[in-house]
């Protein structure tokens, strides 16, 4: 699945380079808010869960090849942070859910699982 | 030991050099050395696996500088069969370089963490991603970071 497709079908929203959410597949999930550790264990297409909306989490995405950054809860972020986005070609997706349920979410659409 | 090698590899002619300036405690601009090499070992068809070691280590020495060292320089050279990077600082230094390699201490202020830095998982991360790996600090005079990586 993209991170279009995975967005839309969540009714998340891209906040920037939108053109790439569509080229780019999601491979699993990783969340964590400790830059290091996040950048020590992202595997390449993952979709990253963080509560940061500062700029540093742009350099961490892009160096580990995440497919996307997903920021939970309705997040704002900053203005300067989506541009950095936009010019480094990193995906990112604000969620109105909490991490555990944009996890589930993600499972369920991923293993085509229905409920309720 | 570590030292004599370094001495000897910088004597091979690289197949590139680059010099990056890494400002102090700017955000907006930390990781920007990193992020180059990594388009430049992405443009030199380098394996997928060594570009991202190579992302990694380097800009935890990178993001030190920055965070810890008032900012310092990265020098990069590529080899035929090699990635050398140093990065140093005229800092404060390390007081306890043990200490400083033990993975969880840290000694970054409350306005780094809320960023999401200061795990103390920095020089560790350089350590497992380098082949090899060198720290040397002095109090009141810098710190110097020699990672090796190797292509093949």
């Amino acid at each position: 699945m993209t991170v279009k497709e995975f967005a839309l079908h969540n009714g998340y929203k891209i906040l920037s380079c939108v053109d790439r959410a569509e080229e780019l597949e999601i491979t699993g999930v990783y969340i964590c808010d400790l830059l290091s550790m996040a950048m020590a264990k992202i595997d390449d297409g993952e979709l990253w869960i963080t509560v940061h909306t500062n700029l540093n989490i742009i350099a961490i995405a892009s160096l580990t090849n995440a497919s996307c950054i997903v920021i939970p809860e309705g997040i704002e972020v900053e203005e300067n942070t989506i541009n950095k986005a936009q010019e480094k070609e990193v995906v990112i997706v604000q969620a109105s859910d909490r991490s555990y349920d944009i996890c589930i979410n993600f499972y369920r659409q991923k293993s085509g699982v229905t409920y309720d | 030991m570590k030292q004599a090698l370094w001495g000897q590899v910088i004597k091979v002619k690289s197949i590139l050099k680059r010099e990056y300036e890494i400002p102090a405690n700017d955000f907006a601009l930390a990781g920007e050395a990193s992020s180059n090499v990594r388009k430049i070992l992405t443009q030199l068809g380098v394996n997928p696996v060594i570009i991202k070691r190579t992302s990694i280590a380097m800009y935890e020495a990178e993001l030190n500088a920055v965070i810890h060292g008032n900012g310092g320089k990265a020098l990069v050279e590529i080899f035929e069969d090699k990635i050398q990077i140093l990065i140093y600082d005229e800092g404060p230094g390390i007081e306890d370089i043990e200490l400083a390699m033990v993975e969880g201490y840290s000694t970054a202020p409350d306005s780094i963490r809320e960023m999401g830095f200061g795990a103390g998982m920095g020089l560790s991360n350089i350590k497992k991603n380098a082949d090899e790996f060198l720290l040397e600090s002095e109090i009141n005079k810098g710190t110097k970071v020699y990672i090796t990586i190797a292509l093949f």
